[in-house]
């Protein structure tokens, strides 16, 4: 049986109050709890601004903009003509189709939205044009305020060779082994060879870890290449590559820098980005464990350098790879705001989006050196739809049916640009929110983390709550012993989900028993309902099976009011909790411990658990010999065709979701029957692609 | 079939019990009964997936509650040896008695296959019969849970004759109490009336078959090649044919659904429907609805929304039992409740066939909302219909009558009937989708809502007709009508309404219109056009 139950009414109230008024929420939340400088309303920046972005980036950028008083313009495409941002914005743009190259890559109709409505200013978010020169070049012709740096800095910077070279010339360390433009494979493969392996491959236009593959011999270079320069084709339409020396073990460490038009600029502090999953970021915290004052300081100052030494303005991001010894080296510079900037602002109370704003205009930085704090302590997770079950996240798509941020919770902020019964489409990212804690420490924005993603309500398509969740109570992650290998070094077999121990598996079963017993004493009473009998029947002891996993757990159960006590697996357990049987969260107190439950259990009586061992199992589908789209997306190209003879290994397709291109192997060597998926088709997940003999 | 088993069943529990006392002969036909056919037969019901006749009561009926009667019943048939003790079985191929559900009141009667392969005796309608009656006589449902190879050959016209019998009370007890059949098993031949005239007809998945003529017969007469499956299983049934309302994976999930599914019902329909304590506050619960609906219906958009994800959001906890998912997806039909009262969800499907009525959409919406009405439970219409389905198989199929169905079920309907236009209600599909002329008690737009003859660009083309600019003309059109004042200044709706305060008035009316009295003239019985 599905779970159900309820917040209490504080917390259901919050949930209504959430949706009916977004914008005070917003407000209220980012002004009063995050902030600690203050905004100065006498000082004169933009009266419109137009965000050309989505998601959550926009709907953060919308809040500081209402905060300052300046109205917004969203650009949005077809499908999110009634997305989040585009509700918070005064103004809303439809610039094109759902494809990304058709909307928000659509230079020429932001141009036209801008135009239309008179923006004075731009804030490119993240992704899309946020790295574009091209785009800050034709907004400056059209005198338009680009936030964020000017065409130089982006373009010395965007340049992961050029900008190398720069870091070398500013002083600041740079990976050993280096890079080239490279034409074909097998000048990949000589460049890799001078460069010793590992060596890592990726596009360079391309930010963070996206299209970031790593080669360990001649082969995979070859691959890497060659899905490298497709992705950087599609992605960037500009298919330069670099190939450069792989770090083992490595920390991803990144320093925020801000600087402003005068030559002015300031380190914030590091963030800690070592938790990753095929080169994208998961878990983000500042500061990190594992710098101490002296490496910060170092870091910092060569972070300043290099932005110095490109006259930046802006908020901006150096990051830098730190091996087990704090040596550390430049990786790239990302001359935009980072998705992981609210940690930051977290522990050193600035609003950088505000400050942005404010740079753009021409202002000085309000602060000094000295000024910048690291208050406490903050830990982001990424939430993505996404099923950690295979390789760690595969997008999924779907419909949010019921969706509730902790927000009951304090010291919590969630950056969404998204609300119930929103899509999750295969157009864009993933993501659905970044979750915030904070604490005086470490200890404490964990525990907070825990108890954020145990009151969170994704309903509707499949997330990585149970992946987030079981990093941050790791040993390894608790104790800060970690590097961008985490992942597969904890789970060198794949996530398999939370192993319960004999005690918390008890308190589930449990729990389960005692909503069950709920769930069936409401539908004995029916108001209104003169005919049921009067006839006293025992109702304090029952006989229940839990099913869990594959196994099946006996238990026996007495009530006396809201007291369950259950005796299951050979103890007991002691549950309390009036349960609404309408929320999905199920606060319970269990063996005097408070906890907020979410399961998806099948409870049966001990008769239906006996009987049940004569229903049949249903066969599942032989699937040896059917190739199925392991998520949503777009068929790039089909290598096969009916009657050839595939290898075991051999690749058959290649599917495209949210800007991954995958590709689709045969489990063992056959020869192809038949071929149902074509090059530009749609498919959904578990859709057929190729039978195989 | 029967006469195998007879044949086969050669497991001697007793011969003679002349030498046993009056007490003990009890004991022992006590026990027999309890085992049925033998263990042998268990077993092999077992093997088949299936759980015996008494195992489905148990588990169907509150733990105890079970009465049984007619246990020592035994067929009368003295031809083929069918006289002898050994082929005689305390209570015969069927258990039947009353019992409760959540502790409301049941009666009950599930077939035994073990015995002569569950096959209908005299004997086994009599009992069938007796608790039918019962049923009546106190405003009782009755489930039937049917597993059985069909009449007794052995006792010819007595066998049909209890069929008859059986048939009879299906239609008198129609309307009266709720009639529900759970086949988990063969059903063939005569035998597929009765679950054929009771409310709602459920199907267990692989083991369970409907049809009048079995593969074999239907090779003879029509050299059709198929197997009992296609012909009659589940899937063909709640998808092609619309025989059955529901089918389920196996025994327990079926058993344990009925279970939640009898607590919407009300027993009889001189009951109110059962109102369950509700968690889901209504009056706090302002939806969201609007946001995601939006997302779809946007202005003058023909983009194709799935109303369930809709309608859920009005519903107490998202609960919704659906009536016939996978048949005549154009309409969505099932039980919910709102505020903890039992309703009746009818509403068209944009996102198939644009969710227009059609032949088999009408029938299955006419039969549902004549439940309801029948038994007290309110009805609410979500309407976003383009039409009536155009098209010579339509015409041919006669979807005139078919469609007078429906339009015949919400005009002749008394209970509580509040509808909600979403979006189109174009054409006769807006005066069938309970109008207000129709005698709807409260009828509400949403802002996104058009009442209109026809779209815009057909009506343009008939009213413009020759007239250069149709754009123009279009645009003039939609202006008038391609919105919900046409119909408001009218009074034909009673108010337009916000999507996410709808859960909120909803309720407030359903609670006011809980006391609601409306009578029909008096009538023989209406000649609703079959």
């Amino acid at each position: 049986m599905a779970a159900h139950s309820l917040s209490p009414p504080l917390s259901r109230l919050l949930f209504t109050v959430k949706y009916v008024s977004l914008h005070s929420r917003c407000c209220a939340v980012h002004s009063k709890a995050h902030y600690s400088t203050v905004y100065n309303p006498n000082e004169k920046t933009f009266d419109k601004i137009l965000i050309a972005n989505r998601g959550e980036i926009a709907c953060r950028v919308i809040k500081t903009c209402k905060k300052m008083g300046i109205q917004t313009v969203a650009v949005h495409s077809d499908v999110d003509s009634s997305a989040v941002h585009v509700k918070m914005a005064d103004e809303a743009i439809c610039v094109g189709p759902a494809p990304t190259n058709k909307s928000y890559l659509n230079m020429d109709a932001i141009m036209d939205a801008i135009r239309v409505t008179g923006a004075q200013a731009v804030h490119p978010g993240y992704g899309f044009l946020s790295e574009n020169k091209e785009f800050a070049k034709r907004l400056a012709a059209e005198g338009v305020m680009f936030i964020g740096p000017d065409t130089h800095a982006i373009q010395a910077m965007g340049d992961k060779i050029e900008s190398k070279l720069i870091a070398k010339a500013a002083k600041v360390n740079t990976i050993p082994g280096f890079d080239g433009v490279v034409k074909t494979a097998e000048d990949a493969v000589k460049i890799a060879q001078e460069i010793g392996y590992p060596v890592m491959i990726k596009a360079s236009a391309g930010g963070g870890g996206k299209g970031m593959r790593i080669a360990w011999n001649d082969d995979e270079t070859r691959e890497g290449f060659r899905f490298s320069s497709q992705e950087a084709a599609s992605s960037f339409g500009d298919d330069r590559l670099l190939i450069e020396k792989y770090i083992d073990n490595p920390r991803h460490i990144e320093i925020q820098v801000l600087a402003d038009k005068h030559g002015n600029a300031l380190w914030l502090n590091e963030r800690e980005c070592s938790i990753q999953r095929r080169n994208q970021k998961v878990v983000e915290e500042a500061p990190s464990t594992f710098l101490d004052p002296v490496t910060r300081r170092a870091m910092g100052e060569q972070a300043v350098q290099l932005a110095k030494a490109v006259q930046y303005s802006s908020a901006g991001t150096v990051e830098f790879l730190v091996d087990s010894k704090k040596n550390f080296y430049f990786l790239e510079m990302n001359t935009r705001l980072q998705v992981e900037h609210p940690i930051t602002e977290c522990i050193t109370g600035l609003d950088l989006v505000e400050q942005m704003i404010r740079v753009a205009k021409g202002y000085q930085l309000q602060h000094k050196q000295e000024d910048i704090p690291i208050n406490g302590w903050a830990i982001e997770s990424r939430v993505y739809a996404e099923d950690p079950y295979k390789s760690f996240g595969l997008p999924s798509i779907g419909r949010l049916s019921q969706y509730q941020e902790p927000l009951n919770l304090s010291n919590v902020r969630v950056d969404s640009g998204i609300q119930e019964g929103s899509d999750i489409s295969i157009y864009y990212d993933p993501m659905i929110s970044k979750l915030v804690t904070y604490g005086a420490t470490r200890n404490e924005a964990l525990a907070k983390m825990e108890d954020a993603l145990d009151n969170y309500v994704i309903r509707g398509v499949t997330h990585n709550i149970p992946l987030l969740r079981e990093i941050i109570t790791h040993p390894r992650f608790i104790s800060g012993d970690i590097s961008t290998n985490f992942l597969p070094e904890v789970y060198p077999d794949g996530f398999k989900g939370h192993q319960l121990e004999v005690d918390a598996r008890r308190e589930l079963l449990a729990s389960a028993a005692a909503l069950y017993i709920a769930a069936q004493l409401r539908s004995q009473k029916p108001y209104l309902c003169y005919r049921v009998s009067t006839i006293p029947v025992k109702c304090t002891h029952w006989e229940l099976c839990v099913e869990l996993g594959k196994g099946c757990h006996a238990m026996e159960v007495t009530k006396s009011g809201d007291v369950y006590n259950v005796e299951v697996d050979g103890g007991k357990v002691e549950v309390i909790g009036a349960f609404n049987l309408a929320s999905p969260l199920l606060p319970l107190t269990i063996n005097g411990s408070d906890r907020m439950l979410q399961f998806k259990v099948r409870v049966l009586s001990k008769l239906a658990s006996e009987l049940n061992s004569y229903m049949p199992e249903k066969v599942p589908e032989d699937t040896s010999s059917i190739l199925r789209s392991p998520m949503p997306g777009t068929v790039v190209a089909v290598s096969i065709k009916p009657g050839d003879t595939v290898a075991e290994g051999q690749e058959i397709c290649v599917i495209e979701a949210m800007k991954m291109q995958n590709s689709l192997t045969a489990a063992r060597q056959a020869k192809v029957k038949s071929v149902h998926c074509k090059p530009g088709e749609t498919v959904g997940e578990g859709d057929l692609l190729v039978e195989l003999q | 079939l029967a006469l195998l088993y007879t044949n086969l069943h050669r497991d001697c529990r007793w011969y003679s019990v002349s030498h046993l006392s009056v007490r003990e002969r009890i004991e022992k036909k006590r026990k027999a009964a309890l085992v049925g056919g033998g263990q042998k037969r268990i077993d092999a019901q077992h093997k088949r997936g299936k759980l015996t006749a008494r195992e489905r009561v148990e588990l169907l009926l509150d733990p105890e509650s079970f009465v049984e009667s007619d246990m020592f019943v035994e067929h009368r048939c003295s031809d083929f040896g069918m006289e002898e003790d050994r082929n005689k079985f305390p209570g015969d191929s069927v258990v039947t008695g009353r019992g409760r559900i959540n502790g409301r009141l049941v009666y009950v009667f599930s077939q035994d296959f073990t015995v002569f392969g569950g096959s209908l005796s005299g004997a086994h309608a009599q009992k069938i019969c007796k608790i039918m009656d019962q049923a009546m006589t106190v405003g009782a449902p009755v489930i039937g849970l049917n597993d059985s190879g069909g009449a007794r050959i052995q006792e010819g016209v007595e066998s049909l004759a209890g069929y008859a019998d059986i048939f009879l009370r299906n239609v008198m007890a129609s309307g009266v109490v709720p009639q529900i059949s759970l086949i988990m098993g063969p059903c063939a031949g005569g035998a597929v009336y009765s679950p054929a005239l009771t409310d709602f007809t459920f199907m267990v998945k692989d083991t369970s078959y409907l049809f009048i003529t079995g593969p074999d017969v239907v090779k003879s007469v029509t050299n059709e090649d198929v197997t009992q499956e296609e012909l009659g299983g589940a899937k063909t049934h709640t998808t092609v044919s619309g025989v059955a309302h529901h089918a389920f994976e196996n025994d327990i999930e079926a058993l344990l659904n009925l279970r939640e599914f009898f607590n919407f019902l009300p027993l009889s329909n001189q009951d109110p429907a059962p109102i369950r304590e509700c968690h889901d506050p209504s009056q706090l619960k302002l939806t969201t609805c609007w946001t995601s609906f939006k997302q779809y219906v946007h202005e003058h958009t023909p983009s194709l929304y799935n109303i369930c994800n809709n309608i859920f959001h009005f519903l107490d906890a998202k609960d919704f039992f659906e009536i016939m998912p996978n048949y005549a997806k154009n309409i969505v039909v099932g039980f919910a409740r709102m505020n903890g009262r039992t309703v009746g969800i009818v509403g068209n499907q944009p996102k198939v066939a644009s969710g227009c009525l059609d032949i088999n959409s009408s029938v299955k919406g006419a039969r549902f909302v004549r439940f309801c009405d029948a038994f007290n439970i309110p009805i609410i219409t979500f309407v976003d219909v383009p039409g009536f389905l155009p098209g010579t198989a339509q015409e041919y199929g006669g979807i005139i009558r078919h469609g007078a169905k429906l339009l015949f079920a919400f005009a002749e309907a008394t209970v509580p009937k509040i509808t909600i236009i979403t979006r189109k209600a174009y054409g006769g599909a807006y005066d069938v989708m309970s109008s207000k002329h129709l005698r709807g008690d409260v009828n509400y737009a949403w802002p996104t809502a058009e009442v209109a003859v026809m779209g815009a660009k057909g009506a343009v083309q008939i009213i413009f007709r020759g007239k250069e600019n149709q754009a123009e003309a279009e645009a003039e059109y939609v202006d008038k009508f391609a919105n919900p004042f046409p119909a408001a200044v009218r009074g034909f709706v009673d108010d337009i309404i916000e999507p996410a305060t709808t859960r909120k008035k909803i309720c407030s009316d359903l609670e006011v219109l809980a006391s609601k009295k409306q009578v029909n003239p008096w009538k023989k019985h209406a000649n609703i056009p079959l």
